[in-house]
């Protein structure tokens, strides 16, 4: 990557050359954000601007915080009982913690995918995917034949269930269940996509399917990935923050943070010597 | 050692195999078109039959059911779903002294309540004592399947922006639905066979019941006053109504196998 040449114009900056991005879209804008359960406190005043239609990985050793602070932005954390927080918290400007802001008005902006598939198990495929836009109250058939459809192809299943949809979502593979979970977030048009280690628990031609999804993904979603697997990292996200200890030890490109962080705990850890 | 276990473990099947032989060996051969359709008769008089007091059981069970099945499965949710741990626990032993209530003291509180206020035995007083019998061991076991539906169900229906409410109805409720179907049953069989808190409330009547407010037969009842009287034909036919209670009530436990088979298939 370093070594690429890099085709910097030297116009001047007022007019920028076509293929230079304008000013990046802030997607998530976090300042002093810190979270306790209980007396714990578990993070610990983040700052950090996540970028829109980028992919962010979140990196760090267990216990550091990183699902935390991924559970914290669509208000997943608040499920736990006895959690406190400071700070504050903005998508695209609104204030996710404003007052009288309901937590369900935010997890239709931020969808989540979690660690473990979890399709439900007394729904079909078909109505997996649907039951977040049914139980929001679309009752349009068409649209909900056509978001069907889109969601599917979107995580890349609809060729394999096609003809299957009301089969039971938890007669799928390991994988396709994943990627069902995806398409199902993905049916009600979230914003962001939270994905809480989506591979931990594939296998390696199940995650590559997933990591190929994730590219086609950050043309028109903003998602943010936690993940254990630093390959995963590097090749699949734009931006890679690290967490240590409940802080943000450094946020940048990830092909910066891999080949020459500035700091030398994210160094360590990257380095696989400790985590 | 495993014959002296598998003798005791045998044990508990002999008695049903008992009660099952008596009702056989004294029931059956006084069940006949006439006992299923017909109104009892006096002593003496052929052709009698316990119509009233089946259709009296199912009216009951039915009026139990209206008041016992909604309180105690949205008190089964409120303990699975919401509440503080500590209030959760004295409505839990609460539910538990009341499961150990005996009936009797059951059928004399609801006479204080509805018999007396009202001067009249009702088929109401009785669905109400059988239907309060039924909300803590139907809340109970509501609660306990409620709490086996894993929570990634929950957090996943969450995460898609659907209301608390909408995510227990919609996903946990119906995720566990055969384990509460079974636990109504449970509570129904158990309940069918009271007699003592119909004793005081619900009477017992010798015909057809046409009112509500008044008093209503049930086959425990029918049994009850038969067996205590001095005459062989209506002992005999005790025992046929023994028999097509325990009719039932196995037949519920039936249904209830096969619904959790069910489940254990997925």
């Amino acid at each position: 990557m370093s070594n690429a040449p890099i085709p910097v114009p030297s116009a001047p900056k007022a007019i920028p050359a076509p293929a230079q991005p304008g000013p990046e879209e802030v997607a998530f804008d976090i300042r002093d954000f810190s979270l306790w359960y209980g007396a714990r406190q578990a993070l610990h005043e983040v700052t950090i601007r996540i970028p829109a239609k980028k992919v962010t990985a979140i990196i760090g050793p267990s216990g550091c915080g990183k699902s935390t602070f991924l559970r914290a932005l669509n208000r997943m954390h608040e499920l736990t009982p006895g959690t406190r927080l400071s700070g504050s918290l903005r998508l695209f400007g609104d204030d996710l913690y404003g007052q009288g802001i309901e937590p369900s008005v935010v997890r239709r902006r931020v969808g989540m995918v979690f660690q473990k598939s979890n399709p439900f198990p007394t729904l079909s495929i078909g109505e997996n995917v649907l039951v977040g836009l049914r139980l929001n109250g679309v009752r349009d058939r068409e649209v909900l034949r056509r978001r069907l459809e889109e969601s599917l192809r979107l995580a890349a299943l609809w060729d394999e269930v096609k003809d299957v949809l009301d089969k039971p979502g938890i007669s799928l593979s390991g994988g396709q269940q994943q990627r069902l979970c995806i398409a199902r977030a993905l049916a009600v048009q979230p914003e962001v996509l939270l994905m809480d280690e989506p591979c931990s628990a594939l296998d390696p031609l199940a995650t590559a399917k997933i990591e190929e999804l994730i590219q086609t993904l950050r043309e028109n979603y903003t998602v943010v990935i936690v993940t254990h697997n630093m390959q995963q990292a590097a090749r699949s996200s734009d931006r890679t923050a690290f967490f240590y200890l409940g802080n943000l030890v450094e946020f940048g490109d990830t092909s910066k943070i891999f080949t020459n962080p500035g700091n030398p705990q994210t160094e360590a850890y990257v380095s696989g010597r400790f985590g | 050692m495993t014959g002296l276990l598998f003798a005791c473990a045998a044990a508990v099947m002999a008695p049903l195999f008992l009660v099952l032989y008596f009702l056989l060996k004294e029931g059956a051969s006084s069940i006949d078109w006439n006992f299923l359709t017909k109104l009892p008769k006096p002593t003496g008089e052929s052709g009698g039959g316990m119509a009233n007091a089946i259709v009296g059981t199912l009216t009951l069970l039915g009026m139990a059911a209206v008041m016992g099945v909604p309180v105690g499965i949205m008190g089964g949710i409120y303990l699975a779903e919401y509440g503080s741990d500590r209030g959760n626990s004295w409505i839990r032993f609460a539910a538990d002294v009341l499961n150990g209530v005996p009936s009797i003291v059951w059928g004399m509180v609801v006479y204080l309540m509805l018999v007396v206020p009202f001067k009249t035995f009702s088929a109401y007083a009785g669905g109400v004592a059988l239907g309060l019998m039924m909300i803590p061991l139907v809340m109970r076991t509501t609660e306990e399947v409620l709490v086996l539906v894993p929570q990634s169900y929950r957090e996943a229906a969450l995460a898609l922006g659907i209301s608390r409410w909408k995510v227990i109805v919609v996903i946990v409720l119906r995720t566990a639905l055969k384990g509460v179907v079974t636990g109504v049953l449970i509570a129904l069989a158990r309940v069918a066979g009271e007699t003592a808190p119909l004793l005081f409330t619900a009477l017992g009547n010798n015909f057809w019941n046409r009112n509500l407010a008044e008093p209503i037969s049930a086959l425990p009842l029918q049994i009850f006053s038969y067996a205590i009287s001095p005459y062989d034909d209506w002992h005999r036919q005790a025992w046929a109504g023994a028999l097509v209670l325990m009719g039932m009530i196995l037949g519920l436990n039936i249904i209830v196998r096969i619904l959790s088979n069910w489940r254990n298939n997925g």
